[in-house]
């Protein structure tokens, strides 16, 4: 370093570029952040909402990232099948709730499509393509249902809706791109391993359901 | 064997359809202040109207899916309606916002993405002037609510205009499979959103 300095390498400026973003970073921690005394509401509460609430359930995350992970592990066409028709298939199952439309188990449902799905992908299972999209969407509709009507109140219901649709269509992105790894021979065993643990999963949140 | 007249059902559900369809609603006028004129009220009124971005976003994918030839026809035809509607919405204001027949024509317009819909051209350019006629009297009968002149209608035709050749432009441009079913689930997700967005209108909450 010294000799870098006297060979003229290192300018003063450059000497003294950690000590100033050392500073810098002290005036950040240092800005004052106001304090928010109102309850939120409005359009970007909406939208905010809806994409937080897919993330903020465990069950809801599992089974999208599952529906991924299968999907990867099924290949083309189905890679591409499954992530476009679930998204409508899903939300026919909240238009059905917010219908007032009750369906029987709802949570069980959630609960065992955790463990169907998980089983799926633990046994590598290859069913024709109609029977996959037919699982997958019988088990969709029953996440719409719970999760597609929990409106805040005093939020925009489509932009609930927005955001709601694009978090879960991320989660399904997440599962393709996590089983992208399929295409190797250890990764193979690494999405078989977390198709158990979504199993174990499901198995947990039913376990509860009855407890 | 007696056969059992099902017509005057038919018509009465259709009629029931139809009544759901024209159900009122308060149109809210919500148009945003830029700083910069009317005209650019009107460019970033598109933006601020999920509904209005949605259609447009989806013609424009369904138009790419379509062809080029079918894309140069909806990028004119749809502006055009859609200033047409405006006008029509501005000399004959209605206080109502019909957000049955928005969301039906988003979510149609997803469902033929998501199904990857190759629609003959005329056909398509019907679709869109039939969208754009209604979704453009809908922001007229705001824009004139909320005081704005016709520059600001000019302006939010502009900005479907500019929203519908980039999406159209970039789905004609696409080569690769993935990008083509990437297109698909875009779709599939507007879809969704008209779908959930029906049952918030049945609920009241939309």
């Amino acid at each position: 370093m010294l000799e870098q300095k006297r060979a003229g390498n290192i300018g003063p400026a450059q000497g003294k570029a950690p000590r100033t973003l050392f500073l810098a970073m002290l005036a950040l921690l240092l800005l004052p952040a106001t304090v928010f005394a109102h309850q939120e509401t409005g359009s970007i509460t909406g939208i905010v909402s809806g994409l937080k609430h897919p993330v903020s359930g465990m069950d809801h995350v599992l089974a999208m990232i599952s529906v991924g992970l299968w999907g990867a592990q099924l290949g083309a066409p189905a890679v591409w099948l499954l992530p476009v028709a679930f998204p409508m298939v899903m939300a026919f199952g909240g238009m059905l709730g917010l219908m007032g439309i009750s369906l029987p188990g709802i949570e069980i449902g959630i609960a065992v499509s955790a463990i169907v799905l998980g089983a799926m992908i633990v046994t590598e299972s290859r069913p024709p393509l109609w029977i996959a999209a037919a699982l997958v969407g019988f088990f969709a509709i029953f996440h719409g249902h719970a999760h597609g009507t929990e409106l805040p109140a005093g939020s925009s219901g489509l932009l609930y809706s927005i955001g709601f649709v694009a978090a879960t269509g991320m989660l399904h992105g997440v599962g393709i791109a996590m089983g992208l790894v399929h295409a190797f021979r250890g990764g193979r065993l690494a999405v078989r391993a977390a198709g158990a643990v979504v199993s174990a999963a499901g198995m947990f949140f039913l376990a509860r359901i009855f407890v | 064997m007696r056969t059992i007249d099902r017509r005057p059902l038919a018509l009465a559900g259709c009629l029931f359809l139809a009544a759901l369809c024209l159900a009122p609603q308060t149109a809210h006028a919500h148009l945003v202040q830029t700083g910069f004129g009317t005209f650019y009220d009107g460019v970033a009124h598109l933006f601020i109207t999920p509904p209005d971005l949605l259609v447009a976003i989806g013609l424009g994918l369904l138009a790419g899916l379509c062809g080029a030839a079918a894309s140069r026809s909806v990028v004119f035809a749809l502006p055009a309606a859609w200033l047409a509607g405006e006008m029509a919405g501005a000399f004959f204001p209605s206080s109502l916002a019909l957000p049955w027949l928005t969301t039906v024509s988003f979510g149609a317009v997803g469902v033929l993405v998501a199904l990857n819909a190759n629609l003959p051209r005329a056909l398509l350019v019907a679709l869109a002037c039939g969208a754009g006629l209604l979704h453009g009297f809908v922001n007229g009968s705001t824009m004139v609510a909320a005081g704005t002149d016709r520059l600001g209608m000019i302006g939010a035709s502009v900005s479907v205009f500019l929203v519908i050749t980039l999406a159209s432009g970039l789905v004609v441009s696409l080569r690769a499979h993935w990008a083509q079913v990437a297109v698909r689930v875009a779709g599939s997700w507007i879809a969704a959103i008209g779908l959930l967005m029906l049952g918030w209108l049945v609920r009241g909450q939309g």
